[in-house]
């Protein structure tokens, strides 16, 4: 799996899950292409316009912190977000990523990483290569648990295709 | 080796002798999904084939964060939640039932040892009864429903230890703050915390609730509690006949312990944006506030209400100022009105809105404008969560609430002794 020519968006730690989508909007907006408008809204308004498919989002430590709110990675998996590639991620946000098919990479030199880089993101050798500062980092494997739901493309679809639960 | 209570729960769903580290796959015992996730769960599980739930009685479907609802939209979500749970024969919550998490406690659907979930990340809450509960996701919630079962990681655990007897005017939520500040929003991720020591089992069930409640503001997985007679008569007064549940072993290996003394805690504050910013109330007395919110899953228990009330006896929230007042449920509210409470809050001048979230997450009743100022006892103040991203949140514990919305002004409730 290897997602290439993706611009990295820069965020800083603790991402939580009221600035990806905050629960004014969650609460009031059910249409999922309405709410992805919102994405990061009070914290970088015009990311949700300006990201383009295949983009990254590149975050410090405990992304995805706060509610278990599922909308959280859908609203950037629908604005095309190719992966979001982080230090660290809060539990739940983690789970409910893999579980509709969206990467969440762990790696551990995100601060080398600025907006604007451009990406290559190797799941299968579990390598981020920074094209635009020539550099390659590492990421951490994924449980072979996880590999099997995020590589189907989600539990939905891992559930559509086997015709059974991963467990 | 000895193991903890996430050890042992977690081995005793699953079938497995299961440590720290260990995957497993684990039955469980009830789950539970609300207004803000439902309809993401109900068409992830029809998109799984999925026709009937794997035990209706285990289900608990909550229309509690926009309730009544506000918007058309969320008026289509609790049509659809309505019609999914009475054809499934699931355990239905109407408008005005009370907030999930306070529901579940009540209900008896939460024992102590049982392993629960719910699409909601303070379902950590139900560790206060000593019950493994997690928040998880809309679409594994779809497999849960499916299923009854759900894979886990048997998370290493925090211990925190707290001795002593809290001061006059300190409560369980300046400790609970005071722990967040101190761990760090972080701290604990993928952990479990076990809050133990003297001033922990001093303290009644509802009580413990706020400490566990927001042992997912430190990252947590769940926040636990060890059983004692105080759970199960606190549960035999729900009319339930609760299991025993499990305690730590003498030698259960804790990745790291926190001790903290009772004695020396002042009231707290997590101040903007972040619920680890957190700082005596000493440091922001004088700031001026809009909004007084009491209530939430963190302290919207009668208990909670009791204390506001005995500040605002006879007295009356500052002009300018408006305090809403949320009982957590129903039950809460009935118990409230015939203690008297509420015509203590409708004398000060408070808003006493249904049971529910009411403005915690944003939804509504109370949603605030650009610029303002709000003193929250709920469990989050991140920027934007309330309404604009240009308003401030500072959470509390009720009774600071309470003198802040007398005074207009965060303040220290350690001056009403001074005054006494």
């Amino acid at each position: 799996m290897v997602q290439t020519g993706g611009r990295a968006w820069k965020f800083g730690d603790d991402i939580n899950t009221d600035y990806i989508i905050a629960g004014k909007y969650k609460l009031s907006i059910t249409d999922l292409d309405e709410l992805s408008k919102h994405t990061m809204e009070a914290i970088m308004p015009d990311f949700a316009e300006k990201v383009q498919k295949g983009d990254f989002v590149v975050a410090g430590r405990n992304f995805g912190c706060g509610s278990s709110r599922e909308q959280a990675p859908l609203v950037l998996k629908r604005l095309g977000v190719a992966a979001v590639i982080a230090k660290s991620f809060a539990r739940i946000f983690y789970r409910n990523a893999i579980n509709i098919g969206l990467p969440a990479v762990e790696c551990a030199d995100t601060d080398e990483i600025d907006t604007g880089d451009l990406l290559e993101v190797d799941l299968t050798r579990g390598t981020v290569k920074n094209i635009s500062k020539r550099k390659v980092y590492m990421i951490k494997p994924l449980p072979p648990e996880l590999w099997k739901i995020l590589s189907e493309g989600g539990l939905v679809n891992y559930v559509k295709k086997h015709g059974r639960l991963p467990w | 080796m000895g193991k903890t209570i996430s050890e042992k729960i977690l081995s005793h769903a699953s079938g497995k002798d299961a440590y720290a580290g260990d995957l497993v796959i684990a039955k469980i015992d009830a789950a539970m999904t609300h207004d803000g996730m439902a309809k993401l769960v109900i068409e992830a599980f029809q998109e799984m084939g999925g026709r009937q739930l794997w035990d209706p009685s285990r289900v608990a479907v909550v229309i509690d964060h926009v309730a009544p609802s506000a918007y058309e939209s969320f008026s289509k979500v609790h049509k659809m939640m309505r019609r999914f749970a009475l054809q499934q024969g699931a355990r239905f919550y109407e408008v005005g039932s009370g907030i999930c998490h306070q529901l579940m406690i009540e209900s008896g659907l939460v024992s102590p040892g049982g392993l629960v979930v719910g699409t909601d990340s303070h379902t950590c809450t139900y560790g206060a009864v000593g019950a493994f509960a997690t928040g998880i996701g809309s679409t594994e919630m779809a497999a849960v429903f499916l299923s009854g079962k759900l894979w886990f990681k048997v998370p290493e655990t925090l211990k925190i230890v707290v001795d002593g007897k809290l001061p006059p005017m300190v409560f369980p939520k300046d400790l609970i703050l005071k722990i967040v500040g101190t761990v760090g929003a972080d701290g604990a991720t993928y952990k479990a915390v076990e809050y133990g020591g003297s001033a922990v089992k001093a303290l009644g069930v509802e009580e413990r609730l706020t400490l566990t409640n927001m042992a997912v503001e430190m990252g947590a997985k769940t926040g636990l509690i060890e059983p004692d007679e105080k759970t199960a008569s606190y549960l035999a007064s729900l009319g339930h006949k609760p299991q025993q549940g499990f305690k730590s072993d003498e030698d259960a290996e804790f990745v790291d312990e926190l001790v903290l003394d009772a004695e020396d805690l002042e009231p707290q504050v997590a101040c903007p944006h972040a619920v680890d910013n957190v700082k005596p109330v000493t440091a922001v007395e004088g700031k001026e506030v809009d909004q007084v919110f009491l209530g939430s899953c963190t302290n919207g228990r009668v208990t909670d209400l009791r204390e506001a009330a005995k500040i605002l006896r006879g007295k009356h929230v500052k002009k300018g100022v408006r305090m809403i007042v949320i009982p957590a449920s129903r039950r809460v509210y009935k118990q409230a009105l015939k203690e008297g409470l509420l015509e203590v809050f409708l004398d000060a001048g408070c808003a006493v809105c249904n049971p529910g979230c009411g403005p915690c997450a944003g939804g509504h009743q109370g949603i605030l404008a650009p610029g303002e100022v709000c003193v929250s006892t709920s469990n989050r103040n991140f920027k934007a969560r309330m309404g604009s991203d240009e308003a401030e949140i500072y959470l509390v514990s009720p009774v600071t609430a309470a003198v802040t919305a007398i005074e207009g002004k965060i303040t220290d409730p350690r001056r009403l002794l001074k005054e006494a």
